[in-house]
């Protein structure tokens, strides 16, 4: 079940990426509609951290290539966004919440310049819109999980970027906290921008997502949420063992279930 | 020796030397805390230390091709070779899958027992010693002057190419803070915005070489690992901001030339050493003043 949609934002042609000469992505081909908030989902290893950092150029394909409204992603960085996962940083860094969504102003400040009005204005409104208004001044490692994820999230928004990449933004993140990102995504969609989330949870992906895109080492499936989320699919991204849909979330806590059933 | 050295600047009893010897320091500190500052943040303070050994087959190499011991050819030479070690660390690092400070390990000692072994295999024919090319004393500073060809005295060679390579690292730094800040935060993220995390990164390590090498040169060894490592240390227990960490970090070092000068001075001990304990003392500090915050 893969969706052909015309006029992509986000068009992925034959990507295989490799990791120490093992396959971590094989063949994919997808094509992303804009304006959707689209679900990166499968098991641990399944490469969807990998895919969008491919796809962002951070890790090299091995074949295939990547176009982002119609060009090389390189060529149309100003308007892409990318958000690393919370823990590939270390957020003992001596900075405060203002200085790391600043850095999202960089791109645009360019080389030898220092961050203007304009600048320090955008990166208050993006504190404001993650509700971390009051925090701007307090160092990054006295903030909650929660707090951490939604600078990270502010600075993305600093950008300015159409299409944004978010690599487990809902991680350590408490209930409360998800919602009102959650809520902010829905309104940066309803604006017409492009979210793409890699996402771990089954039992909230239905919900939260237009878009779905079902990935175990090859893509399984892409598509709208209703079309591809099916207990079919579903079973074939995570193996096949999957009795009920209702089951998934519940048995996924049980036991993880392993990357590649057959060898 | 270093005694007789001390008792020599005594005799002499100028406070130029004096002067020449805690201001060839505080350049020094100066220098290696900034570049300190983004090697701790990076989990590679002991790059310095590694850069500082390794360089050894680059400086045997240079005199035995030119047959010349003139310092500025030795200077390319071992700044030529400490950016090999950083692209050897690198390599080994993210090629091989072994942890950073294993690969640390294995190029600079590697790279540090062939320039051992050169030396040795070259001792007959070759006027050359380690102590000679790798290990600068910071007491012998006033020693070695420059001299206008009108014999004019410009004051200690030292002086002058630390200075030099002070204001190098501070413009580059202040130049291009962002980057290095950036890149050192969080590289993903900045490839993602288009910088190239590479480039900088080289661009730093090129730095450090340079920097390790004119600073051996003039302070010795166990000093400048201290200023790469102790102040920065210092400073990242004090402060929550980057470039208050880089100042607070080169005021300390500061103060440690002053002080360790001072301190060796009473004691009449090795003055590099009243330097490093020092920093160390002042490393103490801040962690007591830390602790008390709490």
């Amino acid at each position: 079940m893969i969706d052909k949609v015309e006029n992509p934002v986000l068009e992925v042609h034959d990507l295989t990426v490799t990791y120490h000469r093992k396959p971590v992505l094989w063949g994919i081909d997808l094509t992303l509609p804009g304006g959707v908030l689209a679900g990166i989902i499968g098991p641990n290893g399944a490469g969807k951290s990998t895919l969008i950092k491919t796809i962002m150029n951070i890790v090299p394909a091995q074949s295939g290539y990547v176009e982002v409204f119609g060009r090389p992603v390189q060529e149309v960085l100003s308007r892409v966004s990318y958000v690393p996962q919370r823990e590939s940083v270390d957020w003992d860094f001596p900075a405060s919440a203002y200085d790391v969504v600043m850095m999202g102003r960089y791109g645009k400040i360019g080389l030898l310049r220092r961050p203007r009005k304009s600048d320090k204005e955008i990166v208050m409104e993006c504190l404001r819109k993650v509700g971390l208004e009051g925090y701007h001044n307090r160092q990054i490692s006295q903030l909650s999980g929660g707090q951490q994820q939604r600078v990270f999230l502010a600075r993305a928004l600093a950008q300015g970027a159409d299409i944004y990449f978010m690599d487990e933004p809902f991680a350590g993140v408490d209930a409360a906290t998800e919602l009102s990102i959650i809520e902010l995504l829905r309104s940066m969609v309803r604006q017409g921008k492009t979210i793409v989330v890699v996402h771990h949870d089954l039992h909230s992906a239905q919900k939260y997502f237009d878009w779905i895109i079902l990935l175990n080492m090859r893509l399984i499936a892409s598509g709208k949420t209703k079309d591809v989320f099916t207990e079919k699919l579903l079973q074939e991204t995570y193996g096949g063992k999957l009795t009920l849909l209702t089951n998934i979330s519940e048995l996924l806590e049980k036991n993880q279930f392993p990357v590649r059933e057959k060898k | 020796m270093i005694r007789i050295s001390l008792a020599f600047l005594l005799q002499d009893g100028s406070l130029m030397n004096e002067l020449y010897i805690i201001t060839t320091g505080a350049l020094v500190a100066g220098t290696c805390s900034i570049l300190g500052c983004f090697l701790i943040l990076r989990k590679m303070a002991m790059v310095a230390d590694a850069i500082s050994h390794a360089i050894l087959p680059g400086i045997v190499l240079t005199y035995l091709v030119f047959d010349s011991k003139d310092s500025f050819l030795m200077l390319i030479g071992a700044g030529v070779f400490g950016f090999f070690t950083a692209f050897l660390i690198e390599w080994i690092h993210s090629r091989l899958r072994l942890q950073e400070d294993a690969s640390i390990g294995i190029s600079f000692t590697f790279l540090f027992s062939i320039g051992v072994i050169l030396i040795s295999y070259y001792a007959s024919n070759i006027d050359l010693d380690m102590d000679c090319v790798l290990y600068g004393e910071i007491t012998y500073v006033p020693l070695n002057t420059v001299t206008l060809q009108n014999g004019l005295n410009l004051g200690p060679k030292a002086l002058w190419t630390s200075g030099a390579m002070f204001l190098l690292v501070v413009s580059f730094v202040s130049l291009f803070y962002k980057e290095l800040r950036i890149c050192t935060f969080d590289p993903s993220y900045a490839v993602s915005i288009g910088i190239a995390t590479v480039i900088w990164h080289y661009a730093l390590m090129g730095l450090l070489s340079f920097t390790t090498v004119i600073c051996f040169e003039s302070v010795g060894s166990v000093l400048v690992v201290t200023f790469f490592i102790v102040p920065p240390a210092t400073a990242y227990l004090i402060t929550n901001k980057l470039n208050h960490m880089i100042i607070l970090s080169v005021l300390s070092g500061i103060v440690a030339s002053v002080g360790g000068y001072f301190l060796a001075n009473l004691l009449n001990a090795s003055i590099a050493a009243g330097m490093c304990t020092t920093c160390g003392i002042e490393f103490l500090l801040a962690f007591l003043l830390k602790r008390q915050k709490r």
